[in-house]
């Protein structure tokens, strides 16, 4: 897009060092307080957390996994299912929340059917995408589509219909054809909402990555071929009394939907960098 | 009367003879929840080619269906509005299409935010065919710097002032060479300092440009500072209740606030927009 291009030739003033310390500093105070609490409630076997092995154990048992592939392997397991079944997600839900947004008579065909199959949770759709798909690594991908699908195309849908008439107005009489406001108009106004659908859509897409192997990849004898991933790391830590694994792979994969939600923003501001004003 | 005399004193432009609007007889109902609702009965009002008209009234009375009509955003239920002789709409096509010979400055601004100030400028003729993007940036640029728009072009609308973002957005409507700029309260949310700045400019823009000049405003102190003739319309429906002829010559400057004439006009309107304005307020009308 020709905005894009535009800002990037242009000097942006960017934050000052001192404010991006300050930031990086309060984020380290949240965590070390949240260990240091965590660690006493564990130690004093305080109610509630009193199980949870504490951070330093988890530590311990963490620390050597970072050398060992089979933790790696989950990885990306986990980062390739979610990657693949997201942009899956995307291709398809944007096309589709914007035909919604913009032909009445596609909507009116096509929301029945999307409002009734939006409220099935992703996981109540494992049984069916296992029988459905003829792959185990289909079925995964099928769920996390599903959980990321709906809440972008939400947000396609309700981005497109909040454009500003008066946008649509002042095109229309500077003499843009329907394809020059579609262009020029709609999809640059979209594409706010885009981002944050997507933001929103990959951190669901751990929630399901993780539940779908569980249950699809934790058990039968495809699990060698298909690979664990993060999910099936969790249940397999929780098949073998492994605590301390268990909180391992939790806190693997909060990381990994930071990351990834980091990432889909930065990309977000990459591509609507007027959104930085804000 | 001064108008026309004035006109000659400016510098001749290519649109002098050009942007004659003539309301006649317009009517607009619209269908509202609570019912029939006619915002607009039987309104006629010629407006002059390259002339400044001033259209003030109580809010709600149905100004800006008016301006909706003329530049085809909304249809009317009776009457006719052409410009230049040519029928815009009427009783067989009652919605105007919208076309850059009308273009409207929002009253809240319609800059697509998403697009550099230059990009805004340079809009129009692009999507009117006339114009590559680099032929329409290189007059943008010319157009902005004769406005007094220079070190923004790269700029976003959402960073740079309000006021210059009214004066970008009125650039970007010069841009399509319009016969008739339609101004809807454009400098209604600007503090009375920055409005007073804009009102020179616009001026200075109009005596370079020379196009009809449309504008609606609750602000009666710029509705004569800026106008060659100020309609008053009575508060809805709508239809023009007096027309004042603002004798003060072209070009002006702010020094005419203080002239012994323009507090007579300040006053004339005044007394004819209070009772307007009483009328509606007593009737509960809500903006439109």
């Amino acid at each position: 897009m020709s905005a894009v291009v535009a800002s990037a030739a242009r000097p942006r003033p960017r934050p000052g060092k001192s404010i991006f310390r300050h930031h990086v500093v309060r984020a380290v105070i949240s965590i070390a307080v949240f260990l240091v609490l965590w660690e006493l409630g564990s130690r004093l076997k305080a109610p509630w957390v009193g199980d949870v092995p504490p951070p330093t154990v988890v530590m311990n048992t963490w620390l050597p996994l970072l050398t060992d592939q089979g933790y790696w392997y989950s990885w990306y397991q986990s980062s390739r299912r979610v990657l693949s079944g997201f942009l899956a997600a995307m291709l398809i839900g944007i096309p589709f929340g914007l035909a919604m947004a913009t032909s009445r008579v596609f909507n009116d065909v096509t929301f029945p059917v999307f409002e009734i199959l939006r409220p099935v949770p992703p996981l109540a759709w494992v049984p069916a995408a296992i029988i459905f798909w003829p792959t185990q690594e289909l079925s995964i991908g099928f769920v996390i589509f599903l959980g990321a699908i709906f809440t972008i195309m939400l947000n396609v849908i309700g981005g497109a219909r909040s454009i500003d008439v008066r946008f649509f107005q002042a095109a229309r009489s500077m003499g843009s054809s329907n394809f020059d406001i579609f262009r020029r108009i709609i999809l640059p106004g979209v594409l706010p909402s885009i981002v944050v659908g997507c933001e929103v859509g990959i951190g669901i897409t751990w929630n399901v990555v993780v539940a779908a192997e569980m249950i699809s990849g934790g058990g039968g004898a495809i699990q060698s071929s298909a690979g664990g991933g993060l999910g099936f790391f969790i249940w397999n830590s929780y098949i073998g009394f492994s605590y301390p694994h268990i909180v391992v792979g939790m806190i693997s994969i909060g990381i990994a939907g930071y990351i990834s939600s980091a990432i889909i923003r930065q990309l977000g501001l990459m591509v609507t960098p007027w959104m930085r004003l804000r | 009367m001064n108008a026309p005399s004035s006109m000659r004193s400016a510098p001749a432009g290519q649109h002098a003879s050009k942007g004659a609007i003539r309301i006649q007889n317009v009517d607009k109902m619209y269908y509202a929840r609570e019912g029939a609702v006619q915002a607009v009965s039987d309104c006629s009002l010629d407006i002059r080619a390259g002339e400044i008209c001033m259209i003030v009234g109580p809010s709600g009375c149905g100004k800006t269906t008016l301006l909706n009509a003329i530049a085809g955003f909304h249809d009317i239920t009776g009457g006719t509005i052409s410009l230049d002789g040519e029928l815009l709409c009427g009783p067989e096509k009652p919605k105007a299409e919208p076309g850059p010979d009308r273009v409207v400055v929002f009253q809240n601004g319609a800059l697509f935010p998403w697009k550099t100030n230059l990009e805004n400028v340079a809009f129009g003729p692009v999507m009117q065919g006339k114009m590559t993007w680099a032929q329409a940036r290189e007059k943008a640029r010319g157009m902005m710097a004769d406005a007094g728009l220079v070190g923004v072009e790269h700029n976003y609308p959402g960073e740079v002032s309000s006021g210059m973002r009214r004066r970008v957005e009125i650039v970007r409507a010069l841009m399509n060479d319009p016969k008739v700029l339609l101004l809807d309260e454009p400098f209604r949310a600007l503090d009375s300092l920055t409005k007073s700045v804009m009102h020179e400019a616009l001026l200075e823009i109009y005596y370079k440009n020379k196009v009809t000049i449309f504008f609606i405003t609750h602000d009666l102190e710029e509705a004569i500072f800026l106008g060659h003739r100020v309609a008053i319309m009575t508060t809805r429906p709508c239809k023009p209740k007096k027309i004042l002829e603002v004798d003060i010559p072209h070009p002006r400057n702010y020094s005419v606030l203080t002239s012994p004439r323009f507090r007579e006009l300040m006053e004339e309107t005044v007394n004819a927009v209070h009772e307007e304005a009483v009328k509606a307020f007593e009737a509960g009308e809500k903006e439109m």
